[in-house]
């Protein structure tokens, strides 16, 4: 049964990337803050909605995909700005219980703005199964996997290689002395938070002609978002990529060889157990607390 | 005749003036914003255009209608504040309404003890199963949706079925009484996989179907998008056996959403969805196509089943009222319980004192998806 077993792998690699990319936004604004962004999921699901929306105005669809990256991350700005930004005195839980508000606002005025069905994008390249090693796979399932690899590079580059990305990890690593030697953290949670919500709007983008998009769809897919992020290891670029991939393979062969009614049950079972046994998730920093 | 005869009939004459001129009072409950908006919605603008149009036609027995309608948001607490307040302030002559199974049981209690006839526009068997004394409802139920897929797979001569199901509060019940349901037509189910809620992926539970030996057709029973993407992977992994939905899908949206993967599916659907092509020789055609036309030239938007079960349940009331001769409660309930053969959006409705539904599987039409549109199966 290779057949089945490449089924299983190919459909938990597909959900897996979606989850991997929606981890990394979370980790990271929790680099920059500290604070667990819970409004991630909406970003997926403004990405999907306004490429739709765009795209029933009669754009073509990479110029509707390219505004409602640039619109996720222009409303990413705003909520760092207006929302995180004047409350950054708060603690950590104030910041999160903010973006668990902001979440229900931008849901609230996406159910408003736009309406409260469920809508589905075209496939980028067509819907004709690809056959491989005995299992079919859709060829948008390319286009997930080819993008959040795509983007890992982009981000390892990004955070290894530029000003802006050494200044986030500096932050992320001790804001004090980040600080002080010269680096605006003002700034950096502002590029952070654009930057996410831009990850996040593309994936919504990238994921709608699979899993359909809606007005509440950034609620589940934020969910296993994070936990992907915390299975991980929050904070951890790698990590985030690889806890999704083992939370959708988790999930797929779980529904595969033993039942599909336990799926979640399974996956978040193993996650339980990371965290026991590690703590700091899978790739996680080592925590050294400071005293 | 003596004197007192005279003096009865008169009185009664008298009552009669007097009750010509108050209005026959409609109250309902429905969940026009909430989760089960879709449900209350259209349900509401179909009570008021018809109560509208019945009292532009001169009324019911001389009298008008007076629509009272709340709110309840899709809450059984609410619904039930509702349907007390419309009993004891508002007096109501009947109750119409109660979107979902939920705020509908809710309310059961109620209209029993104050003996309140009451018609429930949500879905679920346990309504009138046991019968309740006061109690009537107008839409199918899910069972009925399983017995029209499995005659229709008895038909094409399949005995070996699979089930994928979601986990919604429509896709357990549907699932439990297909479960139920299927020995009595000679199918068995070889395999029963589920989904979550939010899941994006059911590959998986599909190639799990796909292995199990000997499966003729698959059984989607789901709502909202979780079908959708069961159909498209569906037709990713090249199953070959037909696959059936659940009438939880049927409108133009899941047609939309799994794109051409949809060709070939079958579901049970109410004659609302396909009015204009029935057969003109269909006895329900009249029925459903005005009802459909009258409500999209007024509302400028699609006609759903849900805006249909509330065209019957208040049709029903009319009529029942028609027979009784008046308004009285005790008489109307009589009169509800023996309506036969009364055409409504969802079928022939026969009443009886054991059954308070009154439809029969002819209330389904088994449709297909072909060319991107519905087409009924002869």
């Amino acid at each position: 049964m290779s057949g089945e077993l490449a089924q299983f792998l190919l459909s938990g690699l597909t959900v897996g990337s979606i989850y991997a990319l929606v981890a990394l936004g979370f980790a990271i604004i929790y680099n920059a803050s500290h604070v667990i962004n819970f409004a991630q999921g909406e970003f997926v699901m403004i990405g999907g909605m306004a490429t739709v929306s765009l795209l029933g105005a009669g754009l073509p669809l990479a110029l509707a995909a390219a505004l409602a990256v640039a619109l996720a991350a222009l409303i990413g700005l705003a909520l760092a700005r207006f929302a995180v930004q004047p409350a950054r005195g708060a603690s950590v839980v104030t910041l999160i219980i903010i973006t668990i508000g902001a979440a229900i606002l931008l849901r609230g005025l996406a159910a408003l703005v736009w309406d409260k069905r469920i809508h589905a994008l075209p496939a980028f390249s067509g819907d004709a199964p690809i056959a491989v090693a005995g299992a079919t796979l859709a060829p948008q399932s390319l286009w997930v996997i080819g993008v959040t690899a795509l983007i890992v590079c982009a981000l390892w580059a990004f955070f290894n290689r530029t000003l802006n990305g050494k200044a986030i990890l500096a932050v992320s690593h001790n804001r004090l002395a980040a600080q002080l030697m010269g680096i605006s953290v003002r700034r950096v949670l502002l590029v952070s938070f654009a930057l996410s919500a831009a990850l996040g709007a593309l994936a919504g983008i990238l994921v709608a002609p699979i899993t359909f998009t809606s007005w509440d769809v950034g609620v589940m897919l934020g969910l296993k978002g994070f936990a992907a992020a915390i299975l991980g290891g929050m904070g951890s670029g790698p990590g985030a990529v690889l806890g999704g991939l083992v939370l959708g393979l988790l999930e797929s062969l779980g529904a595969g060889y033993l039942s599909s009614a336990y799926k979640d049950a399974i996956a978040f079972i193993v996650m339980l157990a990371v965290l026991m046994l590690m703590p700091g998730g899978l790739l996680g920093a080592r925590a050294a607390e400071r005293v | 005749m003596n004197l007192r005869t005279w003096f009865a009939a008169a009185l009664l004459a008298a009552t009669a003036a007097v009750q010509a001129q108050a209005p026959i009072r409609i109250g309902s409950f429905l969940s026009v914003t909430g989760p089960a908006a879709f449900l209350g919605d259209p349900e509401q603008k179909t009570l008021e255009l018809y109560v509208e149009r019945i009292n532009a036609a001169g009324g019911v027995l001389g009298r008008k209608l007076e629509l009272i309608a709340y709110d309840s948001g899709g809450d059984a607490e609410k619904a039930r504040t509702f349907a007390k307040r419309l009993i004891e302030q508002d007096r109501v002559d009947v109750i119409v309404g109660g979107s979902t199974t939920g705020e509908t049981m809710a309310v059961v209690p109620l209209v029993e003890a104050a003996g309140m006839p009451f018609i429930s526009l949500a879905g679920a068997v346990v309504i009138v199963e046991p019968v309740k004394k006061w109690v009537f409802k107008t839409p199918h139920t899910d069972r009925m949706a399983c017995d029209k897929i499995f005659v229709d797979m008895k038909a094409r001569g399949f005995s070996k079925a699979a089930l994928i199901s979601g986990s919604g509060g429509f896709d357990k019940s549907m699932r439990a009484q297909c479960l139920g349901v299927a020995k009595n037509h000679g199918i068995a189910i070889d395999a029963d996989e589920t989904y979550g809620a939010g899941d994006t992926d059911m590959t998986a539970q599909l190639t799990k179907i796909r292995n199990a030996p000997g499966v003729q057709a698959v059984l989607n029973a789901g709502f909202g998008q979780g079908p959708a993407i069961v159909t498209k992977n569906y037709k990713q992994l090249g199953i070959a056996q037909p696959l059936y939905q659940s009438h939880g899908v049927a409108s133009k949206q899941f047609i939309q959403l799994a794109g051409d993967a949809a060709e070939g599916v079958r579901l049970p659907a109410a004659a609302l969805l396909v009015a204009e092509t029935l057969p003109d020789s269909d006895p329900q055609k009249k029925v459903v196509v005005d009802y459909k036309r009258a409500y999209e030239a007024r509302f400028k938007q699609d006609v759903s089943t849900f805006g249909g079960h509330a065209y019957d349940g208040l049709m029903l009331a009319v009529e029942a009222m028609k027979k009784a001769g008046s308004a009285d409660k005790a008489r109307v309930r009589d009169a509800l319980e023996q309506i036969r053969g009364y055409m409504g959006t969802a079928g022939v409705v026969n009443m009886s004192a054991q059954d308070h539904m009154g439809l029969d599987l002819t209330a389904f039409r088994m449709l297909e998806v072909r060319k991107g549109d519905w087409a009924l199966v002869q």
